[in-house]
């Protein structure tokens, strides 16, 4: 598949709105945003700014009121629902902060699960599970199940499973939630090194410590961008020129 | 921290010259503190008059070495057993800036808020590239990257709670107008006694 030239994600003025008239509340509010492959985008919020309606509309989930979401240059809202299921399993993946990692499932079959949906035989879905294992450091666990495994270990499979195929999006909500610091950096680590080897994101954290790895930071209040750092420039590095 | 105890502590491992102390400082600390030539060559004059160091003579292009006294190294196993007290690093000039800007009236205190956490999110993003790029066995500046980030964390934490407290108290005084900077000029006033007072 040849990829994208553009954005791998792009929220064109982007507004959510729920319910109508009095009560209607504004989850987000004239929103823009682009987030192309090798990217690292985080937001961050006080609770109910909006961060996981923006994650729901991201990935597809749910749909805005206003503006256009477009997902590899394709707007989900000119899409069939069959067409937004089928570019879900195959261009995004998602990671939590609970895992969500099928318990009855080992490791490899967890990761295969999502080729195996979308059609990829059998066969064929193991071999990439077991190679999306080896890229995140944890090809011995494949025969695991999720409850003889640590919690960073977990997240590993999970960042596996998000990855695996051709999927060039990440959406990952309080990833390193349950975590603690040492462990949650680790996964911090490998989301930004998964990223770096090609795969775009949009991270949502309430910790800035793990906010830092991303390029750029966006911070919602109200449905609002408040506050954007925008891009590292160079002239920002001068801590490592100096040393 | 001082630099005195900076230079006690690579004193430790042998004598050495000024510019090795400068230079090995500095790699121990990352570019958090950078030193000139002069701060070294001061403090090692007074480490010395304090009879904490003692110079060795010097080489052929008249560099003088240094060397750790006994006195010294007392004083430095004294500086590691004792731990820093907050109360003696420098006043928190943020927090005096935002206690202050609550008092004058016509400044928006949430502007302040929102520039100051976006620049120390910049910088939080500036220290991960750095630890990012940092050998895994350089513990010496990954502790002292760590220290920094959680730091930035912190302000960043603190910055929040700032932002949510302004908020409420611009409700209660004025429950239509959301933001600081549109509060009556009387209602400054009244923060600027409060503000005097303590
Ligand atoms: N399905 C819904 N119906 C009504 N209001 C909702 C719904 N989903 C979210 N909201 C409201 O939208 C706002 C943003 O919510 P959310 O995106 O969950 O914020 P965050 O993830 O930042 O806590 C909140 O005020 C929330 O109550
Ligand atoms: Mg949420």
């Amino acid at each position: 598949m040849t990829p994208h030239a553009g954005p791998v994600l792009e929220l064109r003025e982007v507004s959510r709105v729920h319910g109508q008239g009095e009560t209607a509340v504004h989850a987000l509010r004239g929103l823009s945003l682009a987030v192309t492959t090798g990217e690292l985008v985080a937001v961050m919020g006080p609770s109910g700014s909006g961060k996981s309606t923006l994650l729901h509309l991201a990935g597809g989930l749910d749909s805005p009121t206003v503006g256009e979401v477009l997902v590899e240059g394709q707007d989900l809202g000119t899409l069939s629902k069959a067409a937004v299921a089928g570019l879900r399993r195959r261009s995004i993946g998602y990671v939590f902060q609970d895992f969500n990692l099928i318990p009855a499932l080992t490791a490899v079959e967890n990761v295969a699960l999502p080729l195996e949906l979308d059609g990829v035989p059998s066969r064929r879905a193991r071999k990439e599970a077991t190679q999306a294992l080896a890229e995140v450091g944890v090809k011995e666990l494949a025969g695991r199940f999720p409850d003889d495994m640590s919690g960073g270990q977990q997240q590993r499979v999970a960042i596996a499973r998000a990855l695996v195929g051709d999927r060039r999006l990440v959406l990952a909500d309080e990833p390193t939630g349950a975590l603690d610091s040492e462990t949650g950096e680790a996964v911090m680590r490998l989301l930004r090194a998964r990223i770096d080897a090609g795969a775009a994101g949009l991270l949502v954290t309430h910790e800035a410590r793990h906010a830092g790895w991303a390029d750029r930071i966006v911070f919602l209040r109200d449905g609002r961008a408040v506050d954007d750092t925008g891009y590292a420039s160079d002239a920002e590095s001068l801590l490592e020129e100096s040393r | 921290m001082s630099i005195r105890h900076g230079l006690l502590a690579l004193l430790d491992e042998g004598p050495k010259y000024g510019y090795q102390l400068r230079q090995e400082f500095e790699r121990a600390t990352g570019a958090t503190w950078p030193l000139n030539v002069g701060q070294v060559y001061t403090t090692l004059t007074r480490l010395e008059r304090d009879g904490l160091v003692r110079g060795e003579g010097s080489d052929e292009s008249g560099r003088v070495g240094y060397a750790l006294t006994d006195e010294g190294r007392t004083e430095l196993h004294r500086w590691f057993a004792t731990p820093i007290s907050r109360e003696t690093r420098p006043r928190d000039e943020l927090a005096i800036k935002l206690a202050l800007a609550t008092t004058v009236p016509g400044v928006d205190v949430t502007a302040i808020v929102q520039g100051q956490r976006t620049s120390t999110l910049r910088t939080l993003r500036e220290l991960t590239r750095l630890k990012k790029a940092a050998a895994e066995d350089d513990l010496p500046w990954l502790l002292v990257l760590d220290s920094m980030i959680f730091q930035a964390e912190a302000e960043v934490r603190w910055l929040d709670h700032c932002e949510s407290r302004l908020a409420r108290s611009s409700r209660s005084t004025a429950p239509a107008r959301p933001s600081a900077e549109n509060r009556p000029a009387d209602d400054h006033t009244a923060t600027d006694h409060e503000g005097v007072r303590r």
